[in-house]
């Protein structure tokens, strides 16, 4: 496999396959897409999965989160609802957006992967078809999550929710892509998810998600600013916060700061969107590797 | 197999494969060391040698899932290194393993692939029926793969293969585990497709019959090709017919065959074994010379078996029973 910079001879010639007018992006769209799509239709024909993986979510943000409430002051324990609110979504989202990674190693013990690494398309098609379908079917759980927001006192109102799914397919996507790294990199499933849940555990708890990093010791703050999902949550809460005023005041919702300075949503989203840059090439290199 | 017209090699364009001193290592392992090979077009070409000879390699940097250490390789003129995905739209694979998605229906399996070869949309719907109808399984399409049996999931294979009408088809093992009423199916398909658009078929196989019928066979040993031709050309090569003696008194044949007839004769438990040139002619004249009663004679004439097993020390039959199958998707 050529590096995709490779400047490549014209496509198309008499008899071929390839349709009048279809150029080299407009095939690699279709395929994409079909991988994207192909991902759809894994998730909504597997509707245990589906139900079952919906329950973690809840359990945390009522069994968890309301048993963890109980212990702060009175009368903040419906803020620290609030608080847990966006990280839980982004645990709702967790699952299958790691399913991609174990999805791919799945395929290349299967065969199927085969029949797309030796289509006339470029890996990183395949890859990025893999990584958004898995992000969005990713985001389509977090949003059944969300559809229970009334019940903490979260408004049901269509900007909130919209810039609230935007965000979380942010967060989905970095978490899809991590996967991805691990995935292209090994070759056997049990490896797969040990890798996976070493890593993604201290993730979840290092991200300021269960409690605040204004409340952690400086070692566990230092660790948690690296975390990329430190930041996606963080815009989420910000986000949450914004329709909610009143209670922002609290020290339980203060924002991620760098060395004093409160970083703002834009920077987050950078920081969010540069980890996916990065990852997406470090996945993209290693799965073009041809032996 | 061979009908009228079938495996004529298409003197027009560049061969369908042209590979030249072909290396490949992984790390310090040589698993092909020098491998020169043309395919016509049209020509079905059998590919054989023994487990771990570097048959899988070569297929992987065939069809473009590999890079050679050294040398090049060309798909109807197309550099496999510097044009793959020229080259692959040329060609089509059918491995042992399925590849299939079994959470699919036929009919998305064989979508998918029309979208991942972005073939035009407006035959789509034509096409599809048409592969479908080759194989045999038009009345399954919408069902879930996952409940096909193992020779259907083999005839979708071949279906979706040539849904991008491949000039060339790599067939690895393709009826590996099919029960012999599935084999001959698949064989049919096969032989129709060779009749009505020419393709070139490039295939692995432990199957005797199956290597008997290829226009052309290479066999591959060690990472080197240690024989190749028709056939016919290989068997005479092994030259011999094999002609195989019970007597009475073995050991007077013996005699007899060194000195009046100047071969060499073995001894093989009561049998007395024979290699001449044409065992048919040799046994009347044989008998009609000897006053020992003969009890039994066989002569065989030289099979595939012969010349794999003369080239490899291994027979062909053989390794199919031996270690399960190396894929090449295992590897890459």
């Amino acid at each position: 496999m050529t590096t995709p910079t490779t400047v490549r001879p014209p496509e198309h010639d008499a008899g071929h396959p390839t349709g009048p007018g279809t150029g080299r992006l407009a095939a690699e769209w279709r395929a994409g897409r079909m991988v994207w799509r192909r991902e759809m239709i894994h998730f909504f024909r597997d509707r245990t999965r589906v139900a079952v993986s919906l329950l973690q979510p809840l359990v945390f943000l009522y069994i968890l989160g309301v048993g963890l409430s109980r212990l702060l002051a009175e009368g903040s324990s419906d803020d620290y609802l609030l608080f847990l609110f966006p990280g839980v979504l982004v645990m709702a989202a967790q699952a299958p957006a790691i399913s991609v990674g174990a999805s791919i190693v799945w395929d290349r013990q299967s065969g199927f992967l085969r029949e797309m690494l030796v289509a006339p398309v470029r890996r990183s098609t395949l890859l990025i078809g893999k990584c958004v379908g898995g992000a969005t079917v990713a985001t389509c759980q977090g949003a059944v999550v969300l559809a229970s927001a009334g019940l903490i006192g979260v408004p049901y109102r269509p900007d909130l929710f919209a810039a609230l799914l935007a965000e979380l397919l942010l967060a989905a996507l970095a978490m899809t892509l991590m996967g991805a790294v691990v995935a292209v990199s090994i070759r056997r499933l049990q490896t797969f998810n040990t890798v996976l849940t070493v890593l993604i555990t201290p993730m979840i708890f290092l991200s300021g998600l269960m409690f605040p990093v204004s409340s952690m010791p400086a070692w566990m703050a230092a660790l948690t600013l690296l975390n990329p999902l430190t930041y996606a949550v963080d815009i989420m809460r910000r986000t949450v916060l914004a329709f909610q005023p009143g209670h922002s005041s609290q020290p339980l919702f203060d924002s991620v700061t760098w060395a004093g300075w409160d970083v703002p949503s834009l920077v987050a989203v950078i920081v969010v969107a540069a980890f996916c840059a990065v990852t997406l090439t470090v996945a993209v290199r290693r799965f073009s590797r041809t032996d | 197999m061979t009908g009228p017209g079938a495996g004529t090699p298409d003197a027009v364009g560049p061969p369908a494969i042209r590979a030249a001193g072909v290396h490949k290592s992984y790390g310090d392992v040589e698993a092909v060391r020098g491998i020169d090979l043309t395919v016509a077009q049209g020509e079905t070409f059998g590919f054989l040698g023994p487990n771990g000879a570097g048959k899988t390699s070569t297929i992987a940097m065939l069809c473009t899932l590999a890079r050679p250490t050294a040398g090049t390789i060309e798909i109807a003129g197309h550099d496999t290194r510097t044009d793959p995905d020229r080259v692959r739209r040329e060609i089509g694979l059918i491995f042992q393993q399925t590849t299939l998605d079994p959470d699919l229906t036929a009919a998305e399996n064989l979508r998918f692939h029309a979208d991942l070869y972005a073939l035009p949309r407006t035959t789509l719907r034509s096409r599809l029926d048409s592969v479908l109808d080759l194989v045999g399984l038009a009345d399954r399409r919408d069902d879930f793969v996952r409940t096909f049996s193992g020779g259907m999931q083999r005839r979708l294979e071949i279906a979706r293969g040539l849904m991008h009408r491949p000039r060339l088809l790599f067939l690895d093992e393709p009826t590996v585990g099919l029960d012999p009423h599935s084999r001959a199916q698949v064989w049919a398909h096969l032989a129709e497709l060779r009749r009505r658009e020419a393709t070139t078929l490039f295939l692995t196989t432990h199957y005797l019959e199956e290597a008997e019928q290829c226009d052309r066979i290479a066999i591959i040993d060690a990472g080197r090709i240690v024989a190749q031709g028709t056939p016919e050309e290989l068997k005479s090569v092994i030259g011999a017919d094999h002609v195989e003696l019970r007597t009475e008194d073995n050991a007077a044949v013996a005699t007899v065959l060194r000195e009046k007839f100047g071969l060499e004769p073995a001894a093989d438990g009561d049998a007395l074994r024979v290699r001449t040139k044409d065992g048919a002619k040799l046994v009347p004249v044989l008998c009609a010379g000897l006053d020992v009663p003969v009890y039994e004679v066989t002569v065989t004439r030289p099979s595939l078996d012969d010349v794999f097993l003369h080239h490899t020390g291994r027979g062909l039959d053989a390794e199919a029973l031996g270690a399960g199958p190396v894929t090449v998707g295992a590897r890459s």
